[in-house]
């Protein structure tokens, strides 16, 4: 589903992704873990071009994102296209970045509306439906200043899933929630990844990773330094790095 | 100690009120008495003063030819502000735009009708068809491009004559409406950018184009930025129409009352109608403002719906504060 290849950038001269390989199959759920500033969020990011990559590759079900080789050339691919890649990839942030304007249900609606074109009473239908799936079926009315952190984030993982997506990214969803809020957010997840969907999640929720987690990737300085089964990776992690990691997180 | 435990569900009994004296405020109560008295000189001049004729001036201020005046002055306060408006959202997008000379552009025009006085402007723009007799559409450089391959001629399809278009309504309109969008183009780009980048990502991450983006996410959340000094801008606009004199616009409110003061020798009273004419559409304006505010701020805290407002209230009343 997602390939990556000495995926490659930097801010300025400061190089944040130095060759990022990854590979992640239909279905499976990839929890990134590492230090801050290790890159994870950035090669998230650029999953889906809300960052250019430097170098290297970066395929999303066969497709390379943002960018068409024509005759041994890149081509930058025009907004419309960039655009239409995104669909298919739905992403939650760490600060769910709801639209404060719109109530919970408007939120939901807007893309499938706007964007896919699907008519107004079918997608309140399907948004009332996942708001339900999430445990807001009462809170479809309500603005996100009138949820808490842990509602409004449930609300954006409702409104990724509405544009049904065949890849969802989470950007450290719940580091912005406080502790008591964590679990239903986690639930959710954890419901959506039983149901097969494809995920890549950037998180620091340990357990999580180990209990939902198909891989776990240990990125630290720009690289992936550790790749593999949770159980493994966590507990008789290989590399020094991932150990020194996993001795202050866990 | 074997003291009772408290009993947490009984309220205990409100202590004495406080009754102390309170601070007292001469310095306060001095300035209100020099008001008072400054109050009460100033009505008495306006009851005593006869060079008022408060009834020649009310015969006088609701002449058709000044009600007529009050609506030119709405039409084009209205017209001038619309206008103002699509231009400042075109400026400021340009004026964010990535591309130097776009952005340039946007930059030279705001500066060049942000320095410009009103008054000039609108004077100058009157003046246009000293300029160029004939005003043309066609192909830009076509006569030079016609000559570079020996031809004779131009392209072009439509000419107005400038002493004709740049006159009266057209050309107040036209001067207005160019100023406010300088101005309007530096308030909705505070607005933009007052918006949370998160927000533009997220709508970007749902697959919205960067037009729809802007449409539905980055500027209906400006507008709570926009809304208050636009409503500001104008009431302030509304008061520049009576510059329109220097085009002149000989239908608007403050040509005409002044009109009706110089021919009757009438001055103060006119003077003083037409600040009660620009008092109440004012006034009128500000109510307006009042209710757009209200409108955009949805969602942002400062208001709930009705629905939960009645639901606090009701729980305000049951509880004890």
């Amino acid at each position: 589903m997602v390939r990556a290849e000495g995926v490659h950038k930097s801010f300025g001269s400061v190089q944040v992704l130095k060759g990022v390989d990854l590979e992640v199959a239909p279905g499976e759920v990839v929890c990134v873990i590492g230090p801050s500033g290790s890159g994870k969020s950035t090669f998230l990011r650029c999953v889906n071009h809300l960052e250019k990559i430097d170098a290297g590759r970066l395929w999303v079900d066969g497709h390379l994102v943002g960018y068409r080789e024509r005759g041994g050339k890149l081509h930058e691919l025009r907004d419309r296209e960039v655009a239409a890649q995104r669909r298919d990839i739905g992403m939650v942030f760490q600060r769910f970045n709801l639209f404060p304007h719109m109530t919970a249900l408007e939120n939901v609606v807007e893309a499938p509306t706007g964007v896919k074109g699907l008519r107004k009473d079918a997608a309140r239908t399907r948004g009332v439906e996942l708001l339900e799936r999430v445990g807001l079926g009462e809170r479809v009315h309500n603005y996100p200043n009138q949820l808490s952190g842990g509602q409004q984030q449930r609300v954006a993982i409702a409104r990724a899933l509405a544009m049904e997506p065949k890849l969802m990214l989470f950007d450290e969803p719940t580091s912005a929630l406080d502790p008591e809020l964590v679990g239903e957010v986690l639930d959710v997840m954890r419901e959506l990844a039983e149901s097969g969907m494809t995920m890549v999640v950037v998180t620091h929720e340990m357990g999580f990773a180990r209990e939902v987690g198909d891989t776990v990737v240990f990125m630290d300085d720009g690289v992936v330094v550790e790749a593999g089964d949770p159980r493994r990776v966590l507990t008789d992690p290989q590399h020094p790095r991932t150990r020194a990691f996993l001795s202050k997180v866990l | 100690m074997a003291a009772e435990a408290p009993d947490t569900t009984a309220r205990p009994a409100p202590p004495e009120q406080i009754r102390a004296v309170p601070v007292r405020h001469p310095g306060r109560w001095i300035a209100a008495a020099v008001i008072a008295v400054l109050a009460a000189m100033f009505v008495h001049m306006l009851v005593t003063n006869p060079v008022f004729q408060w009834d020649f001036m009310l015969d006088n201020m609701f002449s058709p030819p000044v009600l007529r005046g009050a609506r030119t002055a709405l039409v084009m306060t209205v017209l001038a502000m619309v206008l103002g408006v699509l231009l400042g959202v075109v400026l400021a997008v340009m004026r964010l735009s990535t591309n130097p000379v776009v952005s340039g552009a946007a930059w030279a025009y705001i500066w060049f009708f942000r320095a410009v006085p009103r008054y000039v402007l609108l004077f100058f723009i009157a003046n246009l068809g000293a300029l160029y007799a004939t005003y043309e559409l066609g192909i830009p450089f076509d006569r030079q491009l016609m000559g570079l391959f020996g031809f004779e001629g131009d392209w072009r399809f439509l000419g107005f004559d400038g002493n004709q278009i740049f006159t009266g309504f057209f050309a107040g309109l036209l001067g207005l409406a160019l100023s406010e969008g300088a101005y309007m183009a530096e308030i909705v780009r505070a607005g933009i950018q007052s918006v949370d980048p998160g927000q533009a990502e997220a709508a970007h991450a749902l697959g919205m184009s960067r037009g729809r983006t802007m449409r539905r996410v980055v500027l209906p959340q400006a507008m709570r930025v926009i809304i208050p000094p636009t409503g500001n801008e104008t009431i302030a606009m509304l008061k520049d129409t009576s510059l329109l004199i220097a085009v002149p616009v000989t239908t608007e409110l403050n040509f005409q009352l002044r009109a009706i003061g110089a021919r009757t020798f009438q001055i103060i009273p006119m003077a003083v109608a037409s600040i009660l004419w620009y008092l109440a559409l004012t006034s009128l304006l500000m109510i307006g403002q009042y209710f757009l505010e209200r409108r955009f701020s949805r969602g942002f805290g400062a208001r709930e719906t009705r629905a939960q407002r009645a639901a606090r209230r009701a729980a305000d009343v049951g509880g004890s504060h």
